[in-house]
């Protein structure tokens, strides 16, 4: 398993082309005929594989590139790190559930869900218990929601550090999730006047916990047993997770066991020595969940360089915000002189990724990319610098700066920062 | 109902009348299947051709699930003893705490035996792993040290918390007086207490931690949200741009040409999590079955197969095979047939190295005693790990490792 991807992705395109005649010169002249086209190809002589050769499909071997990758020095241990979504591979707003980025605190807990329960208790009229039989029997809603790490970004606080958006930018994915509003299950253990907050707990060694005030538990929290269309993956929490739209991925429990309802947070680890904030004046902010309106653009990037010349060109990225939809992006190409509107493709959901292009004629000269999401509120996506002046550069979490791609003349890009 | 909204949806001016329309539609047609929000979009954006982009507000979902008076009587009471199994949590006030107490000396006891392999027999850390103690007043600097005593706020986080999850990977195997005995311990390396100190339950509500006013509530919306929304300049919004940072310097991305993992470490502030790892499903590969572990000469390829699935136990701290490199532990090629405490490199405890000069070596025999309880075999070994319950695993873990070779 390489982690070459750049030269990779290169390399498969140059080594199309070189059957394919290069691509600059085949249209204005083809000197010789193409011989993908003159050859009889084996795919098309031959026979393929049948029905039940591949009974759960995987992608084209010639994709094998389009991975998950971590960064080895980051963690301890990959039983409690992190991997990266490859953002500079994906199209439209779905991410693939075999590309979701993972994050475990104790490695992937492998729960057999006949032996998994779900609890609800603390102040409610009466604990009751449920197996994934009887959560099945609740009405279900299906919606799109981006989970953002509020770690997301956060090698980059004191300045670029990582070429790539995948691992710039890809502790983030979007899924559709089929789920039970935890507000019925709430309701049918009764919470008392005084049940303020719940915390929900994981099944895994770590048994993560987190406190989450009771007005979003009862707003658009889901307990969500499918996503896009299958069952939950087991590193995202097979049989069932929570999910709270827009607010950051640490608070949806995976494996989720137990809830608990209280008249107070609880601070523990995840939500007092992590994830929260800290300022240059030594004081953090906490129970910062929402995340900020933020985009990158995810081709052309420092993995999926520019391989052919000078002309028409797509730009793309995504764009989320954890307050609302993304109405506008705006892209520059010249680090920020003149701005554009990008063009918007694809469904637009509250709390969900956003899908954005820009078509434009390159001309061969080097470019300063930078994307700027404005959600429905009205928030701009600000520059990294000024997240600086206002929080330091200590602060880990919510790093939603714009990022920066230099694009030199043959196409390679470069995360920098720019004046 | 589809071209019902195609013809509809162009001839509405806005969002705004989108979003009506698909309330309106799902209120009249109530046992029809509501349209859905992609439907509503697509023909929406195809509506918008050319003009501006402005992605139609589509509500998710159109008709939400409802209660039902009364609720669904689905699931069961819990009972009070699976309430008491599960909820193990504590809070800032002490809510949840068992009855219990350790002493400061109890607690380095335990700490050496059970976390210092990770976090160092002083919390200064061992690797990546996190740094318990230490970092008083380095909170308003460049890369802040992080430590329970600089930072953690409520002392309660620091009970739940080794309770719930560690040592790591053999969580919740700690006795209340044990999370006592470690707390006070801690406490007392981040000069909170004495050493003749005792935290109990009731002495808990005593202890104020040295960071517990550092925190303050979200307050981006007084000091962000305004300030980073309105208008923003489209055109001539700069005379020049320089670069002022550029990644290739530090070249810290995997797979570029020359990694250069101490820049990063020196560089980068990042989460740097110490977490506990899974606990592999000890009744996985346990059956009374066989004791055909004495695998005689080749290891048996099954068994070694098997021995692959328990060896991610050690896997947080052991690495074996190409590349395998010392870790928390010592990597493991080649350690069947060699004495004990003695590859290159790794700072074994003295334990283990008298262990090796007095003429121990690892044979299925050794192995498998060492294996079913480190501790009780060689006292004062740094391993952490409180041993291997199965037989079978033991013999599976054996062949796995012999199989792995230098």
């Amino acid at each position: 398993m390489s982690n070459d991807s750049a030269p990779s992705r290169r390399g498969f395109l140059t080594g199309a082309l070189a059957t394919g005649g290069a691509v600059a010169a085949a249209r204005a002249s083809a000197q010789a005929p193409d011989p993908a086209i003159t050859e009889l190809q084996p795919w098309m002589q031959y026979l393929g594989d049948g029905v039940d050769a591949r009974p759960y499909g995987s992608p084209s071997r010639f994709e094998s590139h389009v991975i998950r990758r971590n960064v080895e020095w980051l963690t301890a241990d990959p039983v409690s790190s992190v991997n990266f979504t490859p953002l500079h591979e994906l199209d439209g707003i779905i991410t693939p559930n075999g590309l979701c980025f993972e994050r475990h605190h104790a490695g992937i807990a492998e729960v057999d869900p006949s032996a998994h329960r779900l609890m609800i208790n603390g102040l409610v009229d009466k604990p009751l218990v449920f197996t994934m039989q009887d959560l099945m029997r609740f009405p279900r809603e299906n919606r799109v929601y981006f989970l953002e790490c509020a770690a997301n970004s956060g090698m980059e606080w004191a300045g670029a550090q990582l070429n790539g958006c995948q691992y710039t930018h890809g502790m983030i994915h979007n899924v559709q999730y089929t789920g039970i509003p935890l507000r019925l299950l709430l309701e049918e253990a009764g919470v008392k006047t005084n049940g303020k907050w719940i915390m929900p707990e994981g099944a895994d060694a770590s048994a993560m916990t987190r406190s989450i005030p009771i007005e979003k538990a009862m707003d658009d929290c889901l307990v969500a047993f499918k996503m896009n269309g299958e069952a939950l993956r087991p590193e995202q929490g097979y049989p069932v997770r929570l999910v709270v739209p827009g607010w950051e991925g640490n608070m949806w429990i995976k494996w989720l066991r137990r809830i608990e309802v209280g008249d107070q947070p609880w601070h523990h680890r995840e939500e007092t020595s992590k994830y929260t904030d800290l300022l240059d004046n030594g004081i953090a902010r906490r129970f910062t969940w929402e995340m900020d309106a933020k985009s990158v653009i995810t081709s052309p990037s420092p993995q999926a360089p520019i391989l052919h010349s000078r002309g028409p060109t797509v730009l793309t990225g995504v764009a989320w915000s954890g307050r609302g939809t993304i109405p506008r992006v705006d892209v520059t190409l010249d680090g920020g002189k003149n701005w554009h509107e990008a063009r918007i493709s694809g469904p637009s959901f509250d709390k969900s990724m956003h899908r954005f292009y820009f078509e434009f004629d390159w001309d061969g000269t080097p470019l300063l990319l930078q994307s700027r999401a404005h959600d429905s509120t009205g928030y701009v996506q600000p520059t990294k610098n000024a997240l600086r002046d206002v929080r330091g550069e200590n602060s880990i979490y919510h790093n939603n700066g714009i990022q920066t791609w230099l694009v030199d003349e043959r196409g390679e890009a470069e995360n920098v920062e720019i004046s | 109902m589809s071209r019902f909204l195609k013809v509809l949806v162009p001839a509405t001016a806005g969002t705004a009348g989108l979003l009506t329309l698909s309330y309106i539609m799902a209120g009249h047609f109530v046992t029809e299947t509501p349209p859905s929000p992609q439907a509503v979009f697509v023909t929406a954006a195809n509506a918008q051709g050319n003009a501006a982009p402005e992605p139609a507000l589509s509500p998710q979902p159109p008709v939400p699930a409802t209660a039902r008076d009364g609720g669904y009587g689905l699931g069961r009471e819990a009972l009070a003893e699976e309430i008491a199994a599960w909820d193990i949590d504590i809070r800032p006030d002490g809510q949840g705490l068992p009855a219990g107490s350790g002493d400061v000396w109890t607690g380095e006891e335990v700490f050496v035996e059970k976390c210092a392999a990770c976090h160092g027999d002083f919390g200064e850390a061992v690797g990546r792993w996190p740094q318990l103690a230490g970092g008083m007043g380095t909170l308003e600097r460049k890369d802040p040290v992080k430590t329970i005593g600089s930072y953690w706020p409520y002392l309660s986080t620091v009970w739940d918390y080794v309770n719930r999850a560690m040592p790591f990977g053999d969580a919740q195997s700690l006795t209340p007086d044990e999370v006592y005995a470690i707390t006070a311990y801690l406490l007392y390396l981040n000069n909170v207490v004495e050493d003749d100190f005792e935290l109990s339950d009731e002495s808990f509500a005593g202890i104020e931690m040295p960071n517990a006013e550092g925190f303050k509530p979200d307050d981006r919306p007084e000091t962000e949200l305004a300030a980073f929304a309105g208008d923003v300049c489209m055109q001539g919004c700069k005379d020049d741009v320089r670069i002022t940072m550029r990644a290739a310097v530090l070249d810290v991305t995997p797979g570029s040409d020359t990694p250069d993992t101490d820049v990063a470490q020196d560089t980068v502030e990042v989460e740097s999590s110490a977490e506990p790892e899974p606990a592999d499903d000890e009744n996985a590969a346990r059956t009374d079955a066989a004791d055909e572990a004495s695998a005689d000469q080749r290891p048996d390829p099954e068994l070694a197969a098997a021995g692959a699935r328990v060896f991610k136990k050690c896997s947080a701290c052991h690495q074996v095979g190409d590349g395998a490199k010392h870790r928390s532990g010592p990597q493991l090629n080649g350690i069947v047939g060699r004495s004990a405490g003695t590859v290159e490199g790794f700072r074994y405890s003295s334990a283990m190295e008298e262990a090796g000069a007095n003429g121990l070596a690892w044979d299925h025999e050794t192995l498998a005693a060492f294996l079913a309880d480190p501790r009780g075999y060689i006292k004062g070994t740094k391993m952490a790990f409180s041993g291997l319950r199965s037989a079978d695993d033991i013999a599976a873990i054996t062949a796995f490792l012999e199989a792995q070779g230098d």
